[in-house]
């Protein structure tokens, strides 16, 4: 069988180059993962109060970004509010812009939904003891909240790499783009490439993923015991 | 009343069963004849409910012998279908099918397993609702009734396939008090009518007017076995004498 | 700031045009991966040897790699195999490539909520296997699948979205072109937004009567 367009990644610079994209990609999940994480803490337990102001727009946010798609918010930031604010964003800032609001919207409804879940015999007998509100959080509530956050959280960062693919769509250099690149200059030599390029990214963003979802499977089933 | 000269439907021979290495039933052996209705009683644990789910296969025995009439459980041949036709079970919880009305749960059986004619399995599918004060809930749904209403349709649904041996798992256990009457009733009324039956239940007293003989099991074995006015009155066995005690106040 | 109303009124049959190729293709990926992942449950409900296996490494792939990454493997790599596709085929063939794989969880998570005691209900009524499945386990499994069944329809919807870098009209491409083109971005941006919404909000009303009508969820109480 002709070569399946493999080798062309290891030619030159190529591999380094890929994961340099690969380094851009990661960065901008991670960025946007710890800005999304403490944005969501709030706004979940913003959500436990009577206040149907904040429950609203809350509900509002959630739903802007449960309805349109994460392209589609990349699109507005990307070309609405720079248009609108006459800046110039780079698509990194954009991407890390859009996916920490993203992460923060299903963070804080992770949160919620960790919080609501606790039994109410808890808070009850927190405050039996005499707990005040800070303490009945801190020693009581929180660590059994993070343990039910967890898989949602693990869940929610593989979507929001696997998400990262789509930057290469506003002009960021992630490593779908740097693959694109290598398989438009090796057109002549491995015409083949794009088999093997993209083979190779489904691979590499697979042996990012895929351990994360084992781990989050492990935990919960442990926890379920 | 004497049926032992009646022919026998089921043969329990010698039978073992074990789970998880542990020996559950540990040497059964019972006849039961056409129109009997035996009771089984025992403490928890005794392998009463186990015994019962053995007698129409839902557990399987790692010793012994079952026949029915003259179809072995244990052969590789046997013919599920039929024994599942000819010996029902009502279940503790009901399990009526939660997705389909109560004539629906009723004619399930008739009409895809046994294939009978549609006008026919529901006209039987209605008389015997009727028998049971239920005719007007034919198209309700399980979640609609009552415990005690899911229970006598559950029951109807099994007389519906015309077994000759119906068994009863502890049918009202989870029922609430007033609702067990209406159950009890109606399982008398089936062995007036000569329903061979096979019952696993707490409640004494309609163990002692409904039953022809009282099997009292005990740590996997048959403890002791006689008539109810005998059993009630006059246990010969210890363990039996015990088992009673703890229901008298 | 005006809102270009002319520009609006002209964009309308495009967008509108646009729109019915999107849930075309998702209608299309939507059923697929139904099939797909029905299939897939009930293979690895029964643990068919060999065969479960395969599922499930088809299961963990598609779930742990992007959409985008697929798709470009099938529309650009393939071809290099000598299988070529349209972009349409390409895209329901990634659409349900993925979405399978999500429906297959959701319909084992249904599968599995089927009690056992339901099961042996069925079995003593001389049910066979095959009735089994059909009249006790599948409408039980379906009820409790729903919601997750409900949420990757429209997950798959928005998925759409991307089918723009195979060159597919979609509302998010067209948006694309006609910003690049016209330079009218607001309102560019805003038709696409009511478009999603006209698109996806009745899906979602009408899964969520869907799921209520099939709610025998009060099993058994």
């Amino acid at each position: 069988m002709q070569n399946l367009g493999i080798d062309v990644i290891f030619q030159g610079k190529n591999f380094q180059r890929l994961f340099e994209g690969l380094l851009v990609t990661a960065e901008i999940a991670f960025i946007s993962i710890i800005i999304g994480s403490i944005l969501g803490i709030i706004i979940g337990l913003s959500r436990t109060t009577k206040s149907k102001a904040i429950l609203f727009i809350n509900r509002i946010y959630l739903e802007a970004f449960r309805i349109i798609p994460t392209l589609v918010w990349l699109f507005i930031f990307y070309f609405g509010v720079t248009t609108a604010l006459n800046i110039n964003l780079s698509g990194e800032i954009v991407s890390i812009i859009v996916f920490s609001l993203w992460g923060a919207a299903e963070m804080g409804d992770i949160v919620r939904g960790a919080l609501q879940s606790l039994p109410k015999h808890q808070i009850e007998s927190g405050k039996a003891l005499g707990l005040n509100y800070f303490q009945l959080y801190w020693y009581v509530l929180i660590p059994q909240a993070i343990r039910r956050m967890i898989p949602g959280t693990i869940n929610l960062a593989t979507r929001m790499i696997k998400t990262t693919s789509l930057v290469v769509l506003i002009g960021v250099i992630d490593v779908v783009k740097i693959g694109q690149q290598i398989i438009e200059t090796s057109r002549f030599e491995f015409p083949t490439a794009s088999f093997g390029v993209y083979g190779f990214i489904f691979f590499l963003y697979f042996i990012i993923c895929y351990p994360l979802s084992q781990i989050s499977k492990n935990l919960e089933n442990k926890w379920n015991k | 009343m004497d049926k032992n000269n009646n022919p026998v439907l089921l043969e329990i021979q010698d039978v073992h069963k074990e789970f998880d290495d542990k020996e559950i039933l540990k040497g059964i052996n019972l006849s039961l004849h056409t129109g009997e209705v035996l009771v089984v009683l025992g403490p928890s644990g005794c392998g009463k409910s186990t015994l019962l789910r053995c007698l129409n296969g839902l557990e399987t025995i790692q010793g012994g012998d079952i026949k029915f009439k003259d179809m072995s459980f244990t052969e590789k041949k046997a013919n599920w279908q039929e024994i599942h036709e000819k010996i029902g079970m009502v279940f503790q919880n009901y399990e009526l099918f939660p997705h389909m009305t109560v004539i629906e749960n009723i004619l399930l059986g008739p009409l895809k397993v046994q294939k009978r004619n549609k006008a026919e399995a529901l006209a039987q599918a209605e008389q015997l609702l009727d028998r049971v004060g239920l005719l007007d809930r034919k198209d309700s749904y399980p979640r609609q009734l009552s415990g005690g209403q899911k229970q006598r349709i559950a029951i109807v649904r099994a007389l519906c396939m015309n077994p000759e041996i119906i068994l009863f798992d502890e049918v009202t256990a989870s029922l609430d008090p007033e609702m067990v009457r209406e159950v009890l009733e109606v399982i008398l009324g089936l062995a007036k009518q000569g329903m061979t039956m096979v019952i696993v239940t707490h409640e004494m007293g309609f163990a002692q007017s409904v039953a022809d003989r009282i099997i009292f099991m005990d740590e996997g074995k048959i403890c002791e076995e006689s008539e109810p006015n005998e059993f009630f009155t006059n246990p010969k066995t210890e363990r039996a004498k015990h088992f009673l005690n703890i229901f008298q106040f | 700031m005006s809102i270009d109303w002319n520009f609006i009124v002209t964009s309308l049959p495009l967008y509108e045009k646009a729109a019915w190729l999107t849930l075309k293709l998702a209608f299309a990926g939507i059923l697929l991966s139904l099939v797909i992942g029905l299939l897939c449950s009930i293979i690895l409900y029964f643990k068919v040897k060999v065969i479960d296996i395969v599922v499930q490494a088809y299961i963990e792939l598609s779930r742990n790699t992007p959409l985008l990454v697929q798709i470009f493997f099938l529309y650009f790599g393939l071809p290099k195999l000598g299988l070529k596709m349209s972009e349409g085929t390409c895209a329901i063939i990634g659409l349900a490539f993925l979405g399978g794989s999500y429906m297959a969880e959701a319909f084992r998570s249904g599968l599995e909520a089927v009690g056992k005691s339901q099961i042996e209900s069925g079995i003593s009524i001389g049910l066979s296997r095959i009735q089994l499945v059909r009249y006790v386990i599948i409408p039980q499994a379906f009820s409790v699948s729903m919601p997750s069944l409900s949420a990757n329809c429209i997950f798959l919807l928005k998925e759409t979205s991307i089918l723009g870098a195979i060159s597919i009209i979609d509302v998010t491409n067209l948006t694309k072109d006609l910003i690049g083109m016209y330079y009218r971005t607001f309102e560019s941006l805003a038709m696409l937004v009511v478009v999603y919404l006209i698109m996806i909000l009745p899906l979602s009303f009408i899964l969520s009567w869907l799921e209520r009508k099939v709610r025998y969820a009060e099993f058994g109480n």
